[in-house]
């Protein structure tokens, strides 16, 4: 069985080193107004491109809508 | 910028040392596209404009909301649809990050329905979050002994509800509002049910320090309009306050003189 991560809720194979590669993948370059916790961690920016990702990993990443 | 606006440019709201020339806040959800968002905002003048954090995806709005806004109008990210402390507290430290701002509008529901803040995790959302240096404004029920517990564990403001999230309805408890606005150590915005112009007034003349306010404005049929009309309405409840009022009588008092009446 491939390792799997959790994104966004979503299962999905584990093909990210690190969230930087997972961000990257999505089509997100750069962090404005971008934000990513890993495993209920806020993960800040500067740590994308060492923070590694492991199966099992909870990624959220998230950004500003519309609200009141 | 009309007579009105700058009249008094002393009069600044103040939150946490900040000053605003604006005391209306206004929502950027709900409305029909884009265009009449930044339209609105536009007309609005607002001192801050709040947004939501959510997971990334491919609907909605194209564009990011920080690209479209944030450059002309100070962000206030609201931590929306939390109903725990554990997601408001995540949430508040995402939208830090997203936003590089640590200012929240925290909101904590109880009940799905009227969309209540749940009081006893809001004071303790509050707590941590005023720990991890953030500047909390939290939406909270019109209740002057809430909103006194929530200035006492460091909210920079307190923002009571008029009424139910989007119902319209207005300010349904005026006696409670003018209360917190007595008892208040921190500004008080008002922040939910507003449903025209005359209620964000109404608001103002009460003694609040400012208004926030979405749905009003958002689904309303003309929402520039709308909002143009919520920018005067501030102003003028401001002035009305600060001008004060005549007493409320039972007998008239005619205001025309007594004496040198024709057939007299």
């Amino acid at each position: 069985m491939s390792a799997s991560i959790r994104v966004n809720g979503r299962e999905e194979a584990l093909s990210a080193a690190n969230v930087a590669e997972l961000l990257r993948a999505r089509g997100i370059e750069g962090s404005r107004g971008v934000a990513v916790a890993v495993n209920g961690v806020v993960a800040p920016s500067p740590t994308w491109r060492s923070l590694p990702l492991a199966a099992g990993d909870e990624v959220e990443i998230v950004r500003p809508f519309g609200g009141g | 910028m009309t007579h009105i606006a700058a009249a008094d440019a002393t009069d600044a709201l103040v939150i946490a040392g900040r000053r605003f020339a604006s005391r209306l806040l206004l929502g950027t959800g709900g409305y029909p596209n884009q265009q009449v968002m930044l339209d609105s905002l536009a007309a609005a003048e607002p001192a801050m404009a709040t947004v939501s954090i959510r997971r990334i995806s491919l609907e909605g709005y194209a564009e990011s909301v920080v690209d479209l806004v944030g450059g002309r109008y100070a962000l206030l990210p609201n931590t929306a649809g939390c109903a725990t402390v554990r997601d408001a507290v995540m949430t508040a430290q995402l939208a830090r990050e997203a936003l590089q701002t640590n200012w929240v509008k925290l909101e904590l529901i109880g009940d799905r329905e009227t969309l209540y803040p749940d009081v006893e995790q809001l004071l303790r959302a509050t707590e941590e979050l005023v720990k991890d240096g953030f500047i909390v404004l939290p939406y909270c029920n019109d209740d002057p002994v809430s909103c006194r517990k929530l200035a006492d564990a460091g909210a920079a403001a307190v923002m009571p509800l008029g009424s139910p999230i989007g119902s319209g309805l207005g300010i349904i408890n005026t006696y409670a509002i003018e209360r917190i606005c007595v008892t208040s150590p921190v500004p008080v915005i008002l922040d939910a049910g507003i449903g025209t112009a005359s209620d964000a007034a109404q608001a103002m003349e009460l003694g609040c320090d400012g208004v926030l306010l979405n749905t009003a404005v958002a689904k309303a049929h003309d929402p520039r309009r709308m909002a143009a009309a919520m920018r005067g309405a501030v102003i003028a409840g401001r002035d009305a306050r600060l001008a004060g009022r005549i007493p409320k009588r039972t007998q008239a008092e005619p205001s025309s003189p007594q004496l040198g009446l024709i057939g007299g």
